[in-house]
Parts: C-alpha cells; structure tokens; sequence
C-alpha cells in the first residue's frame, strides 16, 4: 500500500493524516514534501496523524526526525498523534519517543499547543 | 523446509528491497515464525537491502546485490551482499548516542541487529556481506538462550 497525506486545519493545528508506509521512495518523499510545503507556507503547529500507518522503515524514520527538526528550527512544534503498536515500537527501540511529543487523543493534542 | 535454498541476483534499484522483503515474508512464514517475527525478519531484510542498493552499490546498474536465504537445522539464514567500497563494522556510529539522536540516517544496522538474533558483517573486497540469522523457536538444535 503506498502512502498518502491528506491535511487539515482544527484549530489554527495542521493535521496531517499519514495511511500506508513510510518507507525509502515514495513514502518518505510524500512526507518531507507535505511537511516542507506547510512549513513553508507559515504553519508552526503541525500534527502527524499516524494512526493508519502500518509500517515504517528506517528512511521513515530519518523523515520523522527531519520533519520534527524543520519545524522546530522555524519556530514551531511538530507532534505525533495515534501511534500503532508497530511505530510505537519502533520509536522506543530508537530512542525516539521520548523525543517526539506522542498524543493518542486528537482533541487533547491540539489543545497541547502553545 | 529445512535444507530449502532461495538464490538470487538483485539490481541496485529500489524495486530489489521491495523484492527482497516479499521473498523473505514467505520465506519465513514457510518456516514457520509468528506474526511478529516475521515482521521483524522482513525489517531486518529490507534494512541490509537498503544498505546493500543505497550505501553499498550507491544504485550503480552495473553493481548487483546478491540475496540469499536458507533455512537449516535450527535457523533461517539471509545472505546479502553488494560491491561496493565496503563496511567497517568498527567504524557505525550508535545510533542512541545523544549527539546522533536526531540524524536523518543510520538506524539501518541497529535495526538490523535489534530484530535478528546473529548478524555478521563480512568485507569482501570490494563489498560487504551481512548475513542475518534468526533461531525457528523449538527446533532441533535451538541456541537462542545459549547465545544470548
């Protein structure tokens, strides 16, 4: 399954919704394209929605952690929302969860900004 | 299954790592791992497959990606390997050291071992080869515990 972004505004938050793989090629490139395309356009507060993503790869990974620098270097904040067990996972043996602001509840995370 | 052998000779592409994962998916689910098992022997084949097309052969067409898997006795076994300039083991930066936290790349090797019970890292001259090997729980000869 290839991946696909489809974004939203609630609340001046970015939403982004991820479904399919975050994987070296296409997943990856349709990720860091979305993230620098709100970036570039002045978004601060963006939130990945990663609830329908099935699996993710070490690019994947890199493209997370590069999204989540972007933003932060413009001044904005960058969380992730709806973890599967398989991206939770992974982020832990990485280290990476600690680092990345996790929500689990959409409504409570778009409060969570400053 | 056991003695089963899947040999083959992979391009330098990014259609090869979806290849190489698929195959070893059955592979492995031929022999018998659970769910999660399987999804982390696929990880580990499509992290040294990345490694082999990208960081080893740089996407050269005229560099080819060897791939083999096997099950014997007691393990399912992946070989890969590539021509490139090679690998020093010595020399992979950790990937959980704070300062490389926040690198785009270099998780591939520390997935691999994180998922697979042996690695081995091989230079060749040129190239590298990284065989994977992941214990089948119960059969005969089992030394997971042993080597742990």
């Amino acid at each position: 399954m290839s991946m696909k972004a489809n974004t939203r505004q609630v609340n001046g938050v970015m939403i982004v919704d991820l479904s399919g793989r975050i994987t070296l090629g296409e997943g990856s490139v349709i990720l860091r394209d979305t993230v620098r395309d709100l970036v570039g356009k002045g978004n601060k507060k963006i939130l990945l929605n990663l609830g329908e993503v099935n699996y993710i790869d070490s690019s994947g990974i890199g493209e997370l952690v590069s999204a989540f620098t972007t933003v932060r270097n413009q001044g904005g904040e960058l969380k992730l929302l709806n973890l599967t067990k398989k991206v939770h996972d992974l982020l832990q043996i990485t280290k990476l969860y600690t680092v990345f602001d996790v929500k689990d509840d959409e409504t409570a995370a778009i409060k969570s900004y400053k | 299954m056991v003695g089963k052998r899947v040999t083959l000779t992979l391009d330098s592409t990014l259609d090869s790592v979806n290849s190489a994962e698929e195959s070893a998916t059955r592979f492995a689910a031929s022999a018998g791992f659970d769910e999660d098992e399987i999804a982390r022997i696929s990880m580990a084949v499509r992290e040294a497959t990345i490694n082999a097309v990208l960081h080893g052969n740089a996407y050269d067409p005229a560099k080819k990606v060897g791939f083999q898997l096997e099950r014997t006795r007691d393990s399912m076994v992946i070989t890969i390997t590539d021509q490139g300039q090679g690998l020093d083991p010595g020399k992979i930066p950790d990937p959980l050291a704070p300062e490389n936290l926040l690198k785009q790349s270099g998780r591939g090797i520390f997935l691999i071992r994180a998922f697979m019970d042996e690695v081995q890292i091989r230079q060749l001259h040129p190239g590298t080869e990284l065989k994977l090997i992941k214990h089948v729980p119960g059969a005969a000869g089992d030394n997971k515990e042993a080597s742990q």
